[in-house]
């Protein structure tokens, strides 16, 4: 039945080249922990992808019950974590997997760091992915606000005096991010959210499309 | 075991197993997801219990529009929200309790709603319109009588509970 679906698009727009494209190409012996096992340093990468489809999955579904308004984010969070079938579990896995993401990213720059992969020709794909760095950083940061509990507000209190410390546009960049000069409330809440769900994940997306792209195109690095 | 061998080549046993991790990995990641957001057709929804509405001497022949409040909760946000009825006493001196929401989409019907129907309730949405006792008229939108309120006397006070369908008529 698959078959015979998978048949008629094919036959019709000649789909198997697409994702023979993506799916199906050589690996090379040095980067196959089957070879070498020192190799699982090259699967970083691939695990920061995976944790990354969680948070984007987990997010989306958490945001069919969490509001963006401070008299109800809290108490949103608290019934869906409390009320909702495996609300506990969904949360947990963005809560959770917001640091795993952070930690496997690192890890998988410090593998591309120390293996010198960022060398020419592949400078721009190391400032591709620094980028992605700092995405994922600032995800993290506008997530946090989001339960509106103490600990978020409090940190982004934190958030807003360290901008504010800028020279110069320090100011107008907390106003900014808060929405008001004085107040970390409404406004703030609905801008984190605003960047976190919306702004960020789209920037995320064209700089990973980018850098996959790149790496497709340049290969792998050679072995050490 | 049989005589010829079946044979399973590498490329075959590490794509089978490879689909087989992949998939459970996948469903485990999903069905929590999936379970979360189909939560609210899942879950129990508790009876609503009996109100006062009226005093039993206020209730005449003539529908008369009765309303009261209910706490709601929904979800993590509690309030009061309005409900109303029509209510009046038929020849048999029982009281009738009938629900203003219309049963062809959904809007509030009123007693004598439209001076060109007297004697019956009116729908503005689409001109539905309903006879005294709640029966839908033949060739008006709505396809159902209105609902009717259970409801209970005490010490000459009326309280409805649940508003109920009342089949065909
Ligand atoms: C891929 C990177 C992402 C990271 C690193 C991330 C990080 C975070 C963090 C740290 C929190 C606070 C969680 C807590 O304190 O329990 C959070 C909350 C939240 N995130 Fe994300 N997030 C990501 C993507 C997304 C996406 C794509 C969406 C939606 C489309 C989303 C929707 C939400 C919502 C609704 C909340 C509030 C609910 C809660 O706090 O449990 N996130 N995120
Ligand atoms: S909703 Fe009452 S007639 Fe259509």
């Amino acid at each position: 039945m698959l078959q015979k679906i998978y048949d008629w698009i094919d036959e019709r727009v000649d789909i198997t080249p697409l994702w023979r494209d993506i799916a199906d190409h050589e690996v090379p012996e040095h980067v196959n922990p089957a070879h070498h096992f020192s190799a699982f340093v090259y699967c970083f990468g691939g695990l920061t992808f995976f944790v990354t489809v969680i948070q984007i999955l987990s997010g989306m579904f958490l945001t069919m019950y969490y509001v963006p308004d401070i008299e109800n984010a809290w108490r949103s969070v608290y019934y869906l974590q409390t009320e909702v079938a495996h609300g506990q579990i969904v949360r947990g896995m963005h809560h959770w997997g917001a640091s795993v993401v952070i930690v496997m990213l690192f890890l998988h720059t410090l593998r591309v760091f120390f293996q010198g992969a960022y060398k020419k020709p592949r400078e721009l794909n190391w400032m591709v992915g620094v980028s992605i760095f700092f995405v994922m950083l600032a995800l993290g940061l506008t997530g946090y606000l989001l339960p509106w509990d103490n600990k978020a507000y409090f940190a982004t209190q934190v958030t807003l005096e360290i901008a504010e410390g800028v020279p110069y546009i320090g100011e107008m960049a907390k106003t900014l991010l808060s929405g008001d000069p004085e107040i970390v409330g409404a406004q703030t809440l609905t801008r984190f959210f605003a960047i976190h769900v919306f702004f960020l994940p789209a920037a995320l997306f064209a700089l990973m499309g980018a850098h996959f792209i790149l790496i497709r195109k340049q290969g792998i690095s050679g072995p050490l | 075991m049989s005589e010829k061998k079946q044979q399973v080549s590498r490329r075959q046993f590490l794509n089978y197993t490879l689909t087989g991790v992949g998939g459970f990995m996948a469903a485990g990641m999903l069905a929590p997801m999936v379970r979360f957001a189909i939560d609210p057709v899942l879950q129990t929804h508790a009876r609503g219990e009996y109100k006062a509405v009226a005093e039993v001497d206020e209730i005449t022949t003539e529908p008369q529009r009765f309303d009261w409040t209910i706490d709601q909760v929904d979800a993590w946000y509690e309030s009061e929200v309005t409900k109303s009825a029509w209510v009046y006493k038929d020849e048999k001196d029982d009281i009738i309790a009938l629900s203003p929401v219309c049963k062809h989409l959904g809007c509030v019907v009123s007693w004598e709603g439209s001076g060109d129907y007297p004697n019956e309730f009116f729908c503005p949405c689409h001109n539905g319109r309903y006879y005294k006792d709640g029966v839908n008229v033949p060739n008006t939108p709505p396809s159902a009588p209105l609902d009717v309120y259970e409801h209970r006397i005490e010490d000459g006070t009326l309280y409805l509970g649940n508003a109920k369908p009342r089949g065909e008529a």
